[in-house]
């Protein structure tokens, strides 16, 4: 079945169209981003892209730095591939997708130094603030890698410290501190189908893959994270194109944020 | 001590603002979002489908799975550490049974339905808002059902007795509180969730009851416009 539907989804590629008739490198509308849904988060975001949709909360949390490094804060960025949100994902301890999806969100923002962790330092050697970044599905109907990219953004954006009394952390009490953000890392996938590269796969599509690779840039193009992903290998021409295609794509997506 | 008047303005008998919608989760069979005042629940179905490991299959009939999870941000506390814990376990187990009456899984042998419930947003009462989405969610999956199923929380602080009790009035410090989550069908009155923590006399649960009942037909008709509402849409 599955080479039936990739044959089709090729030759649809081939005649310059998708499934949903798109274009190849178009996303899925609308695209949609709202901040600060959650209330008991100290930040948070949702983002749909077509019907894929995200939760992204934010918790600050008060804890000793690393040995390494300690005058600075840290980031931990966790998903949940929740059996709500797909009828494949199971109960249970985060699988290796889960993990991916959260790797590949936590070095888009760690590299591109999106956050300044020196910034996080409260008492050098002693406290810091963690940024914990919970990924939640809601509908997976494809692509949850760039929807939890931008979520997880988003959410950064307009998170706001608790008050802290040196002592505990109060979190009732919200300051107008907010989080800042210095760069605006944004994630792409590029996905090769057949000799062809489209961006924001639907569930079909996703099942059709050979390999994909996930570009995170920030304002003037500059790398900040890649990872590529799919059982067939890419040559030199095409990480070529699919640097283009994730760096002007993520242009586009900058501008929902 | 009297608790003259609620901390958030609200009658004794009312509840909190209330938002249904239904078909929220595309890739479900079934979905729904219930929410009550800050307490935010959703729920999917998937199934009937096939139930693995084989084991657990009853060839008489379908089973029910539920499955109560806060996602990490949901508390206005710390962080809830993901992966469930004894709570969420029990508070699984009686959704489950407090679902169970309605649904008639004698079709299904073998099978199993899946409900799941996520609170991205919590503040008291999230177990009855976890139940009212499933109920939603569960007849937008088209399954035979009996009733619905209608849950919210009636109890007591200090002298009074009231309807919907929302953290502060949980948590109020230095009066008795007492907490009771309840859900019934609301066609035959019966009773499918009755848990308590705190205290109080016997004819004030009696009395409890019977406020509750009269506040869930109200949220029986929110359910029912909100599923109506889906299919209008479709109709259209």
């Amino acid at each position: 079945m599955y080479r039936e539907l990739r044959s089709h989804i090729i030759n649809l590629l081939n005649a310059g169209t998708r499934l949903d008739g798109r274009k190849l490198t178009e996303y899925r509308k609308p695209i949609e981003v709202e901040n600060n849904i959650v209330k008991t988060a100290e930040g948070s975001a949702r983002v749909k892209i077509g019907e894929t949709e995200v939760m992204v909360g934010v918790k600050l949390e008060v804890g000793e730095p690393y040995p390494d490094t300690p005058g600075e804060g840290t980031i931990i960025v966790g998903a949940e591939l929740l059996p709500l949100s797909n009828p494949e994902f199971e109960l249970g301890p985060p699988g290796i997708q889960a993990i991916e999806l959260a790797r590949v969100v936590d070095r888009g923002i760690r590299e591109s130094k999106a956050l300044d962790f020196r910034k996080l330092c409260i008492e050098k050697g002693e406290k810091v603030w963690m940024v914990i970044i919970d990924i939640c599905p809601i509908n997976d109907a494809g692509n949850l890698l760039d929807a939890a990219s931008l979520a997880a953004l988003a959410a950064l954006n307009g998170t706001k410290y608790p008050s802290f009394d040196g002592e505990k952390v109060d979190y009732k009490q919200k300051t107008d501190k907010k989080l800042q953000l210095e760069k605006m890392p944004i994630a792409v996938t590029v996905i090769k189908i057949g000799d062809k590269f489209i961006v924001d796969p639907d569930t079909e599509e996703e099942m059709a893959i050979d390999a994909r690779l996930t570009v995170s840039s920030i304002e003037d193009g500059t790398l900040c994270a890649l990872q590529k992903g799919g059982d067939f290998p890419l040559t030199m021409e095409d990480i070529d194109k699919m640097l283009d295609i994730g760096i002007e794509k993520g242009k586009e997506l900058r501008k929902y944020l | 001590m009297t608790y003259k008047q609620r901390i958030d303005g609200r009658d004794f008998d009312e509840t909190r603002p209330i938002e249904a919608k239904v078909g929220v989760i595309k890739r479900a069979d079934g979905s729904a979002m219930f929410k009550i005042g800050n307490t935010w629940a959703y729920a999917a179905v998937y199934g009937p489908r096939n139930l693995h490991p084989k084991f657990l299959q009853d060839p008489q009939r379908g089973i029910l799975r539920c499955n109560y999870n806060m996602m990490p941000f949901s508390s206005s506390g710390e962080r809830v550490r993901p992966g469930g814990s004894r709570r969420s376990k029990e508070i699984s187990l009686v959704t489950e049974k407090a679902l169970l009456p309605v649904l008639d899984l004698e079709e299904y042998p073998n099978s199993v339905v899946d409900v799941f419930i996520e609170l991205p947003q919590t503040e008291a009462g999230s177990r009855c808002a976890g139940i009212c989405a499933a109920s939603m969610a569960l007849a937008d999956a088209g399954l035979n059902m009996k009733d619905l199923v209608c849950a919210v929380s009636v109890g007591k602080v200090a002298d009074k007795l009231l309807i919907d009790l929302d953290y502060s009035e949980e948590s109020y410090a230095d009066v008795a509180v007492a907490d009771i989550p309840i859900a019934i069908m609301p066609n035959s009155g019966k009773i499918t969730l009755l848990q308590m923590d705190g205290e109080v006399k016997k004819d004030e649960l009696m009395k409890l009851l019977e406020m509750g009942k009269k506040v869930l037909t109200d949220i029986y008709e929110i359910q029912k416009k909100a599923l109506k509402e889906k299919y209008h849409e479709v109709e259209v």
